[in-house]
């Protein structure tokens, strides 16, 4: 860790009039940066391995801890910034890939915080959704593009099968092996209770929680990773995972000392083994071949569960998409490039694909063009932030958003983006008991519930002021839309006017 | 009646509920000055052995031996919750022979001290208030 050419990132400021060495921060911390020394009746800290992860200063019960960055400075330079200066220094010293966690925490531009929604005023009545009926239930899958009868004139009512869900957001993809039992756990009874869904992401599913498969999406990745009848079955939909928005083009690698007791049974993976999942799915190298992988596993489910294929949001997604919905696929999730990990490559974390809001826009219209926008919802993750996010993709054209960095948030995660290091202090990004522990689902589980129920009574205000009712009236109502700050070429591709017009 | 439980799966080992407990008997408004430069003495502890650890304060017995034990009456059941009249110990440590759980124990005067349920602290104690991860609660069972 240590290095001749590095100063640490961050400092630790330790107020001497408030700290009464209670040794919390030592023992709360799994860097081992704090330590007592008892010669001289002092806390002290090794900064370097100081990740600015918080949990010290959030348990410190005297409130004498404050981590801030460093002001230790490298000479100003615009083009070689010091994290760029500091990469480098860590490159030559450890000749390796820089592996990084959580999104894209670059300054590339956010087109949520430059797109406004629309109020009604006087000629048209907003809607107060505390005294009226309002709608925020959402069904996900395909739908049919026209009225179909038998021969006796009654119309035929079946419909492929669809997903309910109470809100428009569900929690995405995070594998049992990235997160830890706990934080899967808490997930699973959030998702029941919001009656919405969490995502197994392709780690299989820990026995444990088959009791929740109403409210389950189970995954299937590239590693195959414990994927067997009984767990396609219970789930209530299958995702193939084709892309993640964090590193698109790649595929994962837990490594082997995540890889233990329940994570390697879930898995069905020998304890101690690297879990790699391929960047392309080997069978899989067109439409047509993901299609056969879609009605295998239709099959294999009996045609009872709708199919999503959730792909990361590239350059040519709007094809891609119409590729997908002709594929047999239900649903379309797609990820943009400021979606999370547990570990990623850095550069490619840092400059591979596109952000949200125009790959959603680009899809919705094509599908629209084509004819097809009816054959598969769409999902939309990537840094989905607030209910206003949730309402602005909406209007682009979403069915409904997917979260993952917020609902980790919403458990106690402080974005320090070392998941992995193993070493969560937080309890969510690891798989060692002791810092697994330290994530009681009946303290998390709650806090997930009050932030979407949160976010639903905000999305209903949001509605009601434009004058609308139900979350269906919203979809690709992009004239509820209008962008601050966007060029020409951008207003084009979100296809809203710029504020003002 | 409401008494404090653990739940020791949920116990982090983190010792906060000991110094909460402190500060909550030392009858200072601010921790830091309360407890600064002192060994503190708590009245609930937390019992480490490897990766197990759990809190450990009056369990307010149904049979209490050291309200039984005591030779001068300062240990007393009242309501469910066991109390101590500093007034009247002696200093004896018969209580602290007779206590199965370890949780009677000498102050720095010599008298005893032992969990009240913070009864005389405004009501939930605060080592259940303070813990971060649920593993005390305050509950019917």
């Amino acid at each position: 860790m240590s290095s001749q050419l590095l100063f640490p990132d961050y400092e630790i400021l330790r107020d001497p009039s408030r700290c009464i060495k209670c040794r919390v921060c030592e023992r709360q911390c799994a860097n081992e940066v704090h330590r007592y020394d008892e010669g001289l009746d002092l806390m002290l800290s090794d900064e370097e391995r100081c990740v600015d992860c918080q949990r010290c200063v959030m348990l410190c019960p005297t409130r004498a801890l404050k981590i801030r960055e460093t002001e230790q400075v490298f000479r100003p330079n615009a083009n070689w910034r010091a994290q760029t200066i500091k990469e480098v220094y860590r490159q030559a010293e450890s000749g390796a890939v820089l592996l990084s966690s959580m999104g894209n925490p670059e300054p590339l531009p956010v087109y949520w915080d430059k797109i406004l929604v629309n109020a009604s005023q006087v000629t048209n009545p907003s809607i107060d959704p505390l005294r009226e009926p309002m709608e925020t239930k959402v069904y996900l899958g395909k739908k049919p593009g026209l009225i179909e009868r038998n021969s006796d004139g009654t119309m035929k009512t079946e419909m492929t099968p669809q997903l309910e869900l109470k809100l428009p957001v569900m929690f995405s993809a995070m594998s049992f092996g990235s997160i830890s039992y706990n934080a899967h756990k808490s997930l699973a009874l959030a998702a029941t209770e919001l009656g919405t869904y969490y995502n197994t992401g392709e780690g299989g599913l820990h026995e444990d929680f088959y009791q929740y498969g109403k409210n389950t999406i189970v995954q299937v990745a590239s590693g195959r990773f414990g994927v067997h009848k009984g767990y396609l079955e219970a789930g209530a939909a299958i995702e193939i995972k084709m892309g993640q928005g964090a590193k698109p083009g790649i595929g994962g690698h837990l490594p082997g000392t995540k890889i233990v007791g329940e994570v390697s049974r879930t898995r069905m993976i020998p304890e101690g083994s690297d879990a790699i999942s391929p960047a392309p799915h080997h069978d899989i190298y067109s439409i047509e071949d993901l299609r056969q992988l879609v009605y295998s596993l239709k099959e294999a489910t009996n045609y009872t569960k709708p199919v999503i294929v959730k792909v990361a949001a590239v350059h040519n997604i709007a094809a891609i998409a119409s590729g997908i919905a002709r594929s047999g696929a239900d649903i379309i999730a797609i990820d943009g490039f400021r979606g999370g990990t547990g570990a990623a490559p850095t550069r490619i974390r840092d400059n591979v694909g596109i952000p949200i809001e125009l790959a959603l826009a680009s899809v919705d219209e094509r599908l629209r063009d084509e004819g097809i926008r009816n054959n598969v919802s769409l999902v939309v993750g990537g840094s989905i932030r607030s209910s206003s996010d949730v309402v602005k993709a909406i209007a682009l054209g979403a069915d409904a958003c997917y979260i993952a960095t917020a609902a980790l948030l919403a458990m106690g995660c402080h974005l320090c983006r070392t998941c992995q290091t193993g070493k969560c202090n937080w309890g969510i990004a690891t798989q060692r008991p002791e810092l697994v522990k330290r994530l009681n689902p009946e303290v998390a589980y709650p806090r997930l519930v009050n932030l979407l129920t949160a976010w639903d009574h905000e999305i209903k205000e949001l509605m009601g002021g434009m004058g609308i009712n139900s979350i269906e009236a919203l979809r690709g109502n992009r004239l509820m839309l209008r962008g601050v700050g966007l060029n020409e070429k951008e207003l084009s591709i979100l296809g809203i006017a710029h504020a003002g017009e | 009646m409401k008494r404090v439980y653990v739940n020791e799966q949920w116990c982090l080992g983190c010792h906060l509920c000991e110094y909460n407990c402190a500060f909550a008997n030392s009858g200072k408004r601010d921790m830091a000055s309360a407890l600064m430069n002192i060994k503190i003495r708590p009245n609930i502890r937390v019992e480490e052995d490897g990766k197990v650890c759990f809190a450990v304060s009056c369990r307010h017995c149904d049979e209490p031996f050291c309200v039984t034990n005591c030779i001068t009456g300062a240990l007393t059941k009242k309501d469910g919750v066991i109390t101590i009249d500093k007034t009247k110990c002696v200093g004896c440590y018969t209580c602290v022979l007779s206590c199965p759980y370890g949780c009677v124990t000498p102050t720095e005067q010599g008298v005893m001290q032992k969990c009240e349920l913070c009864t005389a602290n405004g009501g939930t104690p605060k080592c259940v208030l303070g813990c971060p991860n649920k593993a005390i609660v305050f509950e019917e069972r």
